[in-house]
């Protein structure tokens, strides 16, 4: 599954794992994440400013 | 959980570590004098009998600070980009901001106690001395609370909710995080000021638009979780909560007559943080770009200061550039930026500005101006003074609807 970065805080969204706290259940795809959703850590970048992540490397 | 950002991928060893020594590293100590206002106060008014000293928060606020950072000036010094990420994650520093949690909760009931003591024989306007520098201390405390809010640690997030408890400003930290900091320098953040809007102005509209925005943001979160607003997870529930308790502590020890000093301070609290906000951002505004989203937060887009003993007492905050477009990085690590636009003196100083708004227009209105070229158009004006304002720089008409 695909993975998504914020450039500026490195933020990672994960369809694996999705991000609950928002709202996201595991497994929810990039593409249902609204276009108006923010990084939830920095608050700077947007959706569309994410970048796709090909780390496979699983987060520490 | 998920760690800085730049641990996982930066690798500096500290065998790595340059030769850099941190000269305001042992400075960041003398953030310990905010939660003690009150104790310096009482014992100066133990030694000299004079209760003027109950007033130690404002004093230290508007006199002491402002006359200090006249003194000692300017201090632009920037941390070399290779020590940045081994300067974040050197833990000293994050515990330089936990120690003023116990201090600003020991001088809160300290506060109270010396109100309303057996014996006391405090005159009212000594109380009011108390309950103002209990404002000063716990309004800088929002600050503590914004340094630790913005990690990604949840310890330090909870902390910063602790700090924020005795003002009753909890909701600041899911506002200013996912509404201030995606709006900022835009004319829809009620947290970014406008040329031509007073402080008196600004703040009835930040204090009720940052709370909606609060409540709008947890309530869509929640939503999308489908769970219903009114709900334990809901942070700004959360977040009064332990406001509810911690007041009704104070009022079951201290008693009910301690409420209307509770309520002043709380409001000078969150009063002091909102005129910091009025300055931060005052007329700067963000272009909107042809696809109709607002440009990048960049370094313009924040008033910055290099006042050395404000940046110390408020964890370089002033490096508010640099807060804004790495708004996770830690204190110790913000840099000055030469294009950043740079206020006249210190925020604590600009604060007293503020509260005169003739004043402050006087001083502020022609920078803002100067940022932007002499281009009023690219400003962001207080709609009810647009007309005026417009008028008053030469912009024609067209240029306005431009």
């Amino acid at each position: 599954m695909s993975r998504f970065r914020c450039e500026v805080c490195d933020y990672v969204y994960e369809e694996e794992r999705g991000e609950p706290r928002e709202g996201f259940p595991a497994g929810t795809p990039w593409a249902e994440v609204p276009g108006d959703w923010c990084c939830p850590d920095c608050g700077v970048r947007e959706k569309v400013d994410f970048v796709a992540d090909p780390d496979p490397e699983p987060r520490p | 959980m998920r760690e800085g950002p730049l641990s996982g991928r930066a690798s500096i060893s500290t065998a790595e570590r340059p030769h850099w020594r941190d000269s305001k590293r042992y400075l960041w100590l003398l953030g310990a004098i905010v939660p003690s206002f009150l104790f310096i106060g009482w014992g100066l008014v133990t030694l000299t009998g004079f209760g003027l000293f109950w007033w130690m928060g404002p004093l230290f606020v508007y006199v002491i600070i402002p006359t200090l950072d006249r003194l000692i000036g300017d201090d632009p010094s920037n941390p070399p980009d290779e020590i940045v990420a081994w300067l974040e994650r050197d833990r000293y520093y994050r515990f330089v901001t936990y120690a003023f949690l116990p201090l600003q909760y020991i001088a809160l009931f300290t506060g109270f106690w010396l109100m309303t003591r057996h014996g006391g024989g405090l005159h009212v306007i000594d109380k009011l001395g108390i309950a103002v520098t209990l404002g000063s201390l716990n309004g800088i405390a929002i600050n503590t609370a914004h340094e630790m809010g913005h990690k990604k640690a949840h310890l330090e997030r909870w902390f910063a909710r602790v700090a924020l408890a005795p003002s009753g400003y909890g909701h600041f930290f899911i506002e200013h995080n996912r509404g201030h900091h995606v709006r900022v320098a835009t004319p829809e953040d009620p947290a970014s000021s406008r040329l031509g809007e007073s402080f008196w102005a600004f703040w009835p509209r930040t204090v009720a638009g940052s709370l909606r925005n609060a409540w709008r943001l947890e309530r869509n979160r929640l939503r999308r979780m489908g769970k219903h607003t009114i709900s334990p997870r809901n942070d700004v529930l959360n977040a009064w909560a332990m406001t509810v308790v911690l007041w009704a502590v104070l009022i079951v020890l201290f008693g009910v007559g301690i409420l209307p000093y509770l309520v002043l301070q709380a409001v000078f609290a969150f009063s002091l943080l909102e005129a910091v906000n009025y300055l931060e951002h005052y007329g700067l505004l963000r272009e909107v770009l042809p696809n109709g989203r607002n440009e990048r937060v960049n370094p313009r887009h924040s008033w910055n200061n290099n006042h050395l003993v404000t940046n110390l007492f408020l964890y370089q905050l002033q490096r508010h550039s640099d807060h804004h477009a790495n708004p996770t990085r830690r204190y110790q690590a913000l840099r000055h930026f030469d294009e950043s636009p740079q206020l006249p003196s210190g925020y604590a100083s600009m604060i007293v500005l503020a509260y005169f708004p003739p004043l402050w227009r006087h001083v502020m209105d022609k920078r803002v101006l100067a940022h932007y070229d002499g281009d009023i158009t690219k400003v962001n004006i207080h709609p009810r003074k647009r007309a005026a304002v417009l008028a008053r720089y030469g912009a024609t008409r067209e240029a306005s609807a431009a």
